[in-house]
């Protein structure tokens, strides 16, 4: 029973395609199964945490690496049914069919981090993609805008695009190396003609670097987050980023580390993602545009910990990622719960806030301040241990890393003035006539839950980094 | 390890940085503004009663770091948890504890709204503060250094004045950006040394250039928050706007962690490079000192009068410490230790006109001496000590540090005179216009004279006021040891390097 949590999620998946043939139901009723397959996928990922299990002709592949990832992503999808239970702006109709794909979505990610084989990896990934896919357009049309629409083309059209680029790339991998099988890749890769060896795993990581938002592959990100449904961003914003990383760990490993170009890439590539996120994010006035920008930086401070090209440094990316879904998390948590008719919320729309609702004003504080990177939290001690590995990586006399890392720590000067004027909408500015908000229990003891481990994960990383190095040592 | 000396028994440094954070965490599930008060100055007090062993037990006569704790942490970057206090920090420590209950106490009646929150932030701020000054591991002192800006900024940005939002985004800003580039340098040194734990940075051979980057990237971070000229921009705004209890952390504590950075970081970690960049941060100092004290002299609003004479005070704490010798550096702790009394005490006075006359203009507050005569008694006690009046706390500093300057640096002390003289024009304004005002006060009658509570609070001020101005010998004992140790390695190393040069 190694992949109970995929069988899991396809279990809900069908119950909902079940449902989806009835005319007649009630709201509540799919609201709660829902949120059951959500706690449930959960629960089977905690049970499954220690198997090991190698299936389907050795191209899947079960062990603590993958199945911290598919705690994680059984994590997220629990915490984004939650908040996003509500569904303010899907149309009735077309409920069963949104969890229907959003469950074969999750379903498609769990199986990427398990896949160690060319055809299997695309495979999930195109599920989990095309799903979210549809996703996007579901929202129900407002003022006759079609923005949804224009979002949803965009996705697709982008997404195949990066398809393409990691086809190309296989195809490559495969000619150079006459395997599929990650685990002989590597050992062909060795021996493989330099440029071609290089281009193929540079063409196979823009795939994920796609998913992950990376630049240059991020131009697909602050329309969809705007397009989307509120609780779809939260969704697109959050999970997938996870596989991503998975993935790009994989791939990295699979070059030698000597290879300086790679590395010099992978630093121009996190330096500009850095920056342009971050100053784009400062002139919004959306916030999910704004969480969709900052989320570009974000990658590029993930990039910090592959350009290492040690297992250390891989082990801090997923700390980092794990801790960077859940400040998220509780970001589009507030948000969904501000916004009243699954309407997009500006900034301004969260003034006053801690008066309105002084529960989501903290949790909002708290994830802020933690994606800027302030102490005490997850997001401080994430970025603190990525620039300590990166500088590591190349001693202290190589000014080339010294320039990266204070450039990145630079970057989290520029974040700090956006996070901190929503927070300061939300705390100084006079609510005015702002609707008051109401929030159900369980959203809230979920903003607590979040907010407990942003601080938790931030004040007591030792463990956590610990298993997360045991984890990336047993797939070197 | 052997600069250490292990504390057995009670952790008491532990017990006085977690207290108040408890304190905080129960409060959270209490509601009642009246409770929060109580409860409040209760943590605090008891945070302040605790901290009273920690002179008793502490032994002057070493310069080791002394009730040392130490915890693995994060084992991968050998990170620990480690507490110890020294001749440097001790006074900090007590300054901070003792100051705490009475910023409740001035916050009694002037914090109305969001009681309970006020509190919380306040002793979260408690915690961390106490922490930056026991943290000898420097990814705790910087977690601690950091983590501040959010209660500060909360408390300026929801209870502060009419410019708020701009004073508290300015000075979060400005902060935060001075203390990046320490990160990274911490980073460098861990990368030289294998350890984030301080001690084991100091004294180590640097390369010339590396120490100079690192001193600069200290220095930013640390004049930042002295704040030295001409990086001082935000105190005003900051100072102005933030409620009493607000103004008085910031001037008696907060200020007072850039130059505790300054002797506990640049001098043992980047020697030669302080040697080298001393002349020109006491002339930034001389600057601060001048500017500070003609821009007071302008002044029209009291707590900018304050904010601006803290420029100048502060002044002379840098540059008694970069005078390097003894005199100099006992001088500028004591000073540190001055300014946070007397200044603390003069934001509380400003604070308690604020409460009744709802300004802080100077012409406003004209000629309340009439009607306030306890309150005047008070105000003038402590702006006498403001400018260092002998027999008053702030002369045994300045004239440390002066006598220092003079000993080493006659130029520069003689740049650094008009600076005292101008103090004593100031606050003598302020004072004379507070007390007596001129022909046109506006009608003050309705003014009530100070009660009991605000008396408690201001009595225990004026206490130390004389208490270190006419027996500074035990707080200078407290310390001695630690700054004559620190100034024989820095003079040792010297003749090493010079040494190493002529061969």
């Amino acid at each position: 029973m190694a992949i109970l949590p995929e069988l899991t999620l396809l279990t809900g998946a069908l119950a909902f395609f079940v449902l989806s043939l009835y005319r007649q139901l009630e709201s509540n009723q799919l609201k709660n199964t829902a949120v059951f397959f959500g706690f449930l996928t959960f629960i089977t990922t905690l049970i499954a945490v220690n198997d090991q299990a190698t299936i389907f002709f050795d191209s899947y592949k079960i062990d603590l690496y993958s199945q911290l990832f598919k705690l994680m992503i059984g994590l997220g999808l629990a915490i984004a049914l939650v908040f996003g239970r509500h569904l303010k702006d899907i149309e009735e109709s077309v409920r069963p069919e949104y969890y229907l794909f959003l469950f074969l979505s999750a379903l498609g990610l769990m199986m990427l981090v398990s896949s160690v084989e060319l055809i299997t990896i695309f495979v999930s990934l195109e599920l989990s993609s095309f799903a979210l896919y549809l996703l996007v357009p579901m929202r129900s049309d407002q003022k006759g805008l079609r923005v949804q629409m224009e979002a949803g083309i965009k996705y697709i059209l982008f997404g195949v695009m990066a398809t393409g680029f990691m086809l190309f790339g296989m195809s490559y991998i495969f000619g150079l190396t006459g395997s599929t099988y990650l685990h002989e890749i590597v050992a062909g890769l060795q021996n493989a003609p330099q440029p071609a060896a290089l281009f193929a795993v540079l063409m196979v990581m823009a795939g994920f670097f796609f998913k992950l938002a990376v630049f240059p592959m991020h131009f697909w990100v602050p329309d969809i987050y705007q397009g989307a449904a509120n609780e779809t961003t939260g969704f697109i914003a959050t999970v997938p980023k996870l596989g991503a990383v998975a993935l790009l760990i994989r791939i990295v490993s699979l070059s030698s580390g000597e290879d300086m170009f790679l590395i010099y890439m992978l630093m121009i590539l996190a330096l500009s993602s850095m920056f342009y996120g971050n100053l784009s994010a400062l002139v919004q006035t959306d916030l999910k545009r704004l969480l969709g920008y900052s989320g570009i930086a974000h990658a590029g401070f993930i990039l910090l910990g592959l350009l290492t090209m040690d297992p250390g440094g891989y082990a801090i990316a997923m700390y980092y990622i794990a801790g960077y879904v859940i400040m998220n998390l509780a970001c589009f948590l507030v948000l969904c719960n501000v916004s009243q008719q699954g309407e997009n919320l500006a900034v301004e729309d969260l003034r006053g806030l801690h008066q309105r609702q002084p529960v989501l004003a903290f949790v909002l504080a708290v994830g802020l301040f933690a994606l800027a990177g302030i102490p005490p939290f997850v997001g401080f001690m994430g970025k603190f241990m990525l620039l300590t590995g990166a500088l590591e990586a190349g001693g202290t006399q190589n000014l080339i890393y010294l320039a990266v890392v204070t450039l990145a720590a630079i970057n989290t000067g520029i974040a700090i003035y956006y996070y901190l004027s929503v927070v300061r909408t939300a705390y100084t500015v006079d609510p005015g006539d702002s609707p008051a908000v109401t929030v159900d229990g369980l959203n809230k003891a979920v903003g607590i839950v979040l907010v407990v481990l942003i601080i938790l994960m931030g004040a007591l990383p030792a463990k956590i980094v610990a298993i997360a190095d045991t984890a990336v040592k047993s797939i070197m | 390890m052997d600069n250490l000396i292990i504390n057995e028994g009670f952790p008491l440094l532990s017990f006085l940085i977690f207290f108040p954070l408890a304190g905080a965490v129960v409060m959270l599930f209490f509601s009642g503004d009246s409770f929060a008060r109580y409860w409040t100055l209760a943590v605090t007090s008891i945070t302040a009663l605790f901290s009273i062993p920690l002179v008793s037990g502490f032994d002057p006569s070493t310069a080791k770091f002394q009730f040392v704790e130490a915890h693995n942490w994060i084992p991968r970057f050998n990170i620990s948890y480690i507490l110890g206090v020294d001749g440097i920090s001790i006074l900090l420590v007590m300054l901070t504890t003792l100051i705490m209950p009475f910023c409740v106490l001035a916050s009694w009646r002037y914090i109305q709204k969001r009681v309970t929150p006020f509190m919380i932030c306040l002793l979260i701020m408690e915690t961390s503060m106490i922490g930056v000054f026991v943290a000898l591991d420097f990814v705790l002192f910087y977690i601690l250094w950091e983590f501040m800006l959010i209660p500060m900024y909360l408390l300026i940005a929801i209870w502060g004045g009419p410019r708020k939002v701009y004073a508290s985004i300015k000075f979060f800003l400005y902060t935060l950006v001075g203390s990046l580039l320490l990160l990274v340098a911490i980073i460098a040194l861990y990368l030289e040394n294998g350890t984030f734990f301080i001690p084991a940075m100091m004294w180590q051979n640097y390369t010339i250039t590396f120490q100079v980057l690192a001193f600069l990237a200290f220095f930013l971070a640390f004049a930042i928050k002295v704040p030295m000229f001409p990086f001082h921009t935000w105190l005003p705004a900051a100072h102005v706007e933030a409620p009493t209890a607000g103004s008085v952390i910031l001037a008696s504590i907060l200020l007072k962690m850039g130059t505790y950075g300054f002797l506990r970081f640049c001098l043992p970690i980047t020697p030669d490079a302080t040697f080298l960049l001393a002349p020109y941060v006491l002339w930034l100092s001389i600057a601060g000192i001048l500017y500070g004290g003609f821009t007071a002299l302008a002044q029209n609003d009291m707590k900018k009068l304050i904010a601006y004479s803290s420029v100048g005070h502060m002044g002379f704490v840098t540059l008694g410490i970069f005078i390097l010798n003894p005199q100099g550096l006992q001088g500028a702790i004591m000073q540190m230790i001055n300014h946070g009394v007397t200044t603390g005490a003069l934001f509380l006075c400003v604070g308690m006109i604020y409460e009744r006359t709802h300004s802080r203009e100077l012409a406003v507050a004209a000629g309340v001496g009439k009607y306030m005569p306890w309150y005047v008694t008070f105000l003038a006690f402590f702006s006498l000590s403001s400018f260092g009046f002998p027999g008053t706390n702030s002369f045994i500093g300045e004239f440390l540090v002066l006598a220092g300057t003079f000993r080493d640096n006659i130029p520069l002390a003689l740049a650094a005179i008009p600076g005292a003289v101008l103090a004593a024009a100031y606050m003598l304004r302020l004072l004379q216009r507070v007390v007596w005002g001129g022909t046109n006060n506006p009608d003050q009658s309705y003014l009530v004279d100070l009660n009991f509570r605000e008396i408690i609070t201001l009595a225990p001020f004026l206490l130390f006021v004389f208490w270190i101005g006419l027996k500074p010998q035990p707080f200078i004992d407290l310390m001695n040891t630690s700054v004559v140790s620190l100034l024989d390695q820095l003079h040792s190393w010297q003749q090493q390097g010079v040494a190493m040069t002529l061969r």
